[in-house]
């Protein structure tokens, strides 16, 4: 009934190559790429998230039902991301914290617009 | 069907049916973790966007180090609880027993790190508040709140999962599991592995964003 579905060898190599790609996400942010830097960051995480979830969690020889419920929380959290920042991204203007001080009339007024 | 299998309480058919059923509910409750804290990943998302500059400046001062170490503790500690899970196929009680206390003995040692790594950084200002060091910055103070947030939060499902590792590793050694049921152990270990995807995240938002300035 419990056919082992990972060999512990195979385990071994998924751990490697976690620590592999810890190594490159440290390399990586160590040079200048601008706006990379961060995305190959994310893509470097997301590697070792998808590694985590398919072998150790044993996702990848699970039941169907697994995978959506599996995968139903991080749907969910991608509309609730992109829903905030389809707002942030499209306001002309955020006004910043700014501190109290006499010259500056009202404190937290709303965007302006020019 | 007419053996006795102690292990399978009577609202299941079988055995698997109920070994599905407790890993659908783990993964229902995981789904909801995903939730609690994804809304200070969203939280921190926009305010980086807001202030990208003062954020990855304000990541310059954790250290990376200890952030670094940590991931590769905790990495290794998901391997030995996969270990565990997979002796707990084979039933091989002490495998299991031996790479549960491998991995709580980790999952102390990151808190360990942690622990050193905050009274570091309490002791660089960065806690936010009268006494915080960018001659109180409010930008580069919101990143310290997330910070502390969100690492204080993970640190808490640390604590929290050595306490469920640790009933889970007394009962397997007292022969409660066996290669025909074993899923406590499993369930533990896929809550475990889930606080170690969320580091995977915390990484390189909290320590990596600023190292290239």
């Amino acid at each position: 009934m419990n056919a082992s579905a990972t060999s512990q060898k195979s385990l071994w190599k998924v751990w490697a190559a976690l620590l592999t790609l810890l190594a490159l996400t440290w390399l990586a942010a160590r040079f200048n790429l601008g706006l990379w830097n961060t995305v190959i960051a994310l893509v470097i995480s997301g590697m070792k998230m998808t590694l985590v979830i398919l072998f150790f969690m044993q996702v990848r020889y699970s039941s169907r039902l697994i995978w959506i419920f599996a995968c139903a929380g991080f749907i969910w959290w991608m509309i609730f991301v992109s829903l905030a920042m389809t707002d942030y991204l499209t306001r002309r203007e955020v006004v910043p914290y700014q501190r109290q001080s006499p010259n500056t009339p009202a404190q937290g007024a709303p965007a302006r617009r020019e | 069907m007419a053996e006795v299998q102690p292990s399978l309480r009577e609202q299941f058919d079988s055995p698997a049916q109920q070994r599905e059923a407790s890993r659908l509910g783990i993964w229902a409750f995981l789904a909801t973790e995903v939730m609690f804290f994804g809304g200070l990943f969203v939280g921190y998302i926009v305010y980086r966007h807001s202030f990208p500059h003062a954020f990855a400046a304000a990541s310059r001062h954790t250290n990376l180090l200890y952030g670094t170490l940590n991931t590769a503790i905790l990495l290794t500690s998901s391997l030995t609880m996969a270990l565990a899970v997979h002796a707990g196929e084979h039933g091989a009680r002490k495998q299991i027993v031996k790479n549960l206390l491998l991995t709580i003995l980790l999952a102390a040692a990151f808190l360990v790190v942690k622990g050193f790594e905050y009274s570091e950084d309490i002791h660089e200002h960065l806690v936010p508040g009268p006494s915080f060091f960018a001659g109180g910055d409010p930008r580069q103070e919101l990143f310290f709140y997330f910070y502390w947030a969100m690492t204080g939060l993970h640190a808490l499902h640390v604590i929290i999962g050595i306490g469920i590792l640790s009933t889970i590793a007394s009962l397997a050694a007292r022969g409660r599991y066996n290669a025909a049921y074993y899923t406590p152990l499993e369930v533990a270990g896929l809550y475990w592995h889930f606080v170690d995807i969320v580091w995977i995240y915390l990484f390189p938002l909290l320590y990596l964003i600023g190292r290239h300035l």
